[in-house]
């Protein structure tokens, strides 16, 4: 059974890093003919890059927008990315001292994420624009994740598992040692999610975590009078 | 069509989201390009036999060449962020004019053909094959935009619902589906120079006129020159600036400021329209040959500057497209930006001192101030960001006494649109326009009742016009609309006198 976790994490693996890298690369590539900030928008390099870290840690435009949906994606992502933050103490050996020190803040955090999630989704199925827009593949996100938030608080906070375990299993990932996966169900539904998200994610809507470092009118900077702007397919016709 | 039946929406002291109602603007249809028009932008006449694959194919090049539609196709999350932002959701309670309902309708078509869910797992994630219906919603609903961009402050990724709106009309065009007002009107710049078929000698008549009018009234000779070679500065203005009320009042405002300053100008027969309707449908090839007409008359009259007037998209297009699509500007006096707005011109008169104003002549008015969309999300003026919202409020408190803002929440990047813009301002589409002024109305109406406003001015010939015409609907008079140059023309003193042996002879007609 172990090798079979072990099997699918190595696809999921490599399914997310090469499915994240071609959007990437298309993104990148795709050129961006035209000047399209929304204004006001920063002159400058710098000014962009406060700008895409206002939007990327605080959620900046929709703190303007509703501020339901912010405090419940905020809480979400943010209680995410701590306990993701948490989770690298069983890839690393030793651990790094900041990942030490952020153990019970990442510890808690889970109850944020999954406030939020659980946020979401009363607001998506309650709030009848949100309602509307919403495909079955939105809703199966929000319980995903939300099993996923869930198994693992069950494991932290009520059946623990052996954790000593989990790390061997997964440090010996890097070094092809192996290791056995204790066998609790718990623990095999969280992995098997995760596995889940992995691999959908390069597929789906969480496509905006790329997405949002590359949307021309969040990352442009405004200085069209100063400095012409011109893409290949476009030069083309002056050639002509 | 135009005399159709609808009830024009109460107004309500604060703005109210709706509940949804599906289908209210369904059966708005306007009218389709013929195919002379469709031929004369190089697009199929007609409808095409293999519409749907010829549509995938534009689609799929489009998503080549525009990130910004590859980037917004992906992105989103559907967290609702949008839904109670639009105008013409706020007044049509429609889903499907909600920003994310109407990119919806393309983003299911782009799930279907584009993506490995969409391809295997179409119902899971709501993607469906393209239908005659989609096409019919598409026509519907797309030509229910007004590319004001709104949406795209208040998304987390900044997905623009223009640029999708402007994607699927390019699509449509492509499958020979254009829409008549705008595709007729582009060709009308293409052959004539501006949207309004207006010939040189119309205009060269017109603004003689114009001379004469401000020779009666203040005695001073204003020149409003036309192709006159050599000039220091092009003036681009929008053809509505040469007849229509108020627009004409701010076209005589612009010639007193010029006057004044002391600085010679003329306006091309050419390039006698700033507005560039090219973008409206999303097409690069034509916004292109609109914007080179601007470049060749600049070059044929040898000027140093070019200066536009009060247009909303025209300024997008000016300010961060024109260096793009008709640069580089290098024949141009580099100490001045390139276009300038006449607001950033007439600001910087100010404050050198050079315009004196009596600003009782405006007393009889109090005035608010409306953000036409392209200026305010697209566009700036001045060197800083948000000078587009500072400048002309600068120039209009230089020469009135009455001034008072609206509602925070309607002005500056969150104004609302007039309900006119992005190629809908035709009276086939009247419904949808009188609905989606409905937040902007609101507003209006709320700072004349508390503050005491009679006036709205604007710095855009679109939302001029659809003022005019939808402030009656909402019980209010469509003189309620004034042009910022209008207000700088009423007030501006002309100390530059004409000398008597100058003085132009416009015979004794009576």
């Amino acid at each position: 059974m172990s090798s079979v976790y072990a099997l699918l994490f190595i696809v999921a693996t490599i399914v997310l890093v090469i499915g994240l890298a071609r959007k990437i690369v298309q993104y990148a590539k795709t050129p961006a003919p035209l000047k399209i900030p929304t204004t006001p928008a920063p002159v400058t390099q710098t000014g962009v890059v406060f700008r895409l870290f206002r939007e990327v840690v605080l959620f900046e435009s929709l703190f303007k927008s509703t501020k339901w949906t912010w405090i419940f994606s905020w809480l979400f992502h943010m209680g995410l990315f701590l306990v993701l933050l948490r989770h690298v103490r069983y890839f690393i050996d030793p651990v790094w001292l900041p990942i030490q020190l952020i153990q019970p803040f990442g510890k808690y955090a889970a109850f944020a994420m999954v406030a939020g999630l659980a946020g979401l989704l009363v607001r998506r199925i309650f709030v009848d624009r949100v309602r509307y827009i919403s495909a079955p593949s939105d809703y199966l996100w929000l319980l995903i994740l939300l099993m996923i938030g869930m198994s693992g608080a069950m494991m932290t906070f009520v059946i623990h598992t052996d954790v000593v375990a989990v790390k061997q299993f997964f440090t010996g990932f890097w070094t092809l040692s192996g290791g056995e996966l204790p066998m609790d169900p718990i623990l095999l539904i969280h992995l098997t999610l995760v596995a889940v998200l992995m691999i959908l994610l390069p597929f789906s809507k969480l496509l905006h975590i790329p997405g949002v470092f590359f949307s021309p009118t969040r990352n442009q900077v405004d200085n069209p009078r100063e400095r012409r702007h011109l893409v290949d397919w476009a030069r083309k016709f002056e050639e002509s | 069509m135009a005399g159709a039946e609808f009830e024009t929406p109460e107004l309500s002291e604060h703005i109210e989201v709706p509940e949804l109602v599906e289908g209210t603007m369904e059966h708005i249809t306007c009218f389709v390009a013929k195919p002379n028009h469709q031929e004369d932008l190089g697009f199929p006449g007609e409808k095409v036999e293999n519409w749907k694959e010829v549509a995938i194919d534009k689609m799929g090049d489009l998503l080549s060449r525009y990130r910004s539609f590859q980037v917004f196709m992906d992105a989103c999350v559907k967290c609702g962020s949008c839904t109670d932002k639009c105008h013409y959701f706020l007044g049509t309670q429609d889903p499907k004019n909600m920003p994310v309902g109407r990119q919806d309708l393309l983003r299911k078509v782009y799930r279907r053909y584009f993506t490995f869910a969409g391809k295997y797992f179409p119902k899971l994630v709501g993607a469906v094959d393209l239908s005659e219906e989609i096409i019919d919603d598409w026509y519907s609903y797309f030509h229910q935009c007004s590319q004001c961009r709104r949406c795209s402050v208040f998304c987390p990724y900044g997905i623009d619902t223009a640029e999708i709106s402007m994607a699927a009309r390019e699509i449509l065009d492509s499958i020979g589906v254009g829409q008549k007002y705008c595709n007729e009107i582009i060709g009308k710049v293409h052959k004539i120079g501006n949207n309004l078929g207006l010939p040189g000698p119309a205009i060269a008549d017109t603004l003689e006129g114009l001379e004469e009018d401000v020779w009666d009234e203040d005695e001073v000779a204003v020149k409003y020159p036309l192709d006159v070679k050599g000039a220091d500065i092009l003036l681009v203005t929008p053809s509505a600036d040469f007849f229509a009320e108020p627009h004409v009042d701010g076209l005589i405002g612009y010639g007193k400021v010029f006057h004044e300053a002391g600085v010679s100008w003329t306006l091309s027969t050419t390039a006698s329209e700033a507005g560039n309707f090219g973008m409206f449908i999303g097409s690069y090839e034509n916004m292109r040959r609109v914007s080179l007409r601007i470049r060749q008359a600049a070059l044929e009259l040898g000027v140093k500057r070019i200066v536009f007037g009060e247009c909303g998209h025209a300024w997008r297009i000016a300010y961060s497209f024109l260096n793009t699509l008709a640069g580089p500007f290098d024949f141009l006096d580099p100490d001045y930006p390139v276009p300038q707005h006449i607001c950033e011109f007439t600001l910087n008169e100010i404050e050198k001192g050079t315009l004196e104003f009596d600003k009782s002549e405006n007393d009889d008015m109090s005035i608010t101030f409306h953000d036409s969309c392209n200026v305010a999300r697209a566009s700036r003026m001045g060197d800083t960001p948000g000078g587009q919202f500072e400048i002309p409020r600068k120039v209009i408190k230089a020469v009135v006494n009455n001034y008072h803002d609206m509602e925070w929440d309607t002005i500056h990047e969150r104004t609302f649109c007039c309900g006119g813009g992005g190629g809908l301002l035709t009276d086939d589409l009247m419904e949808v326009r009188v609905k989606g002024a409905k937040p902007r109305m609101s507003a209006f109406k709320n700072v004349m009742e508390e503050k005491g406003v009679t006036h709205l001015a604007a710095i855009c010939a679109i939302c001029k016009s659809q003022f005019t015409k939808v402030l009656p609907y909402y019980g209010m008079d469509m003189f309620q609309i004034v042009s910022v140059h209008q207000l700088v023309s009423n007030a501006i003193v002309l100390n530059r006198k004409t000398p008597p042996e100058e003085a132009p002879d416009y015979g004794d007609d009576d």
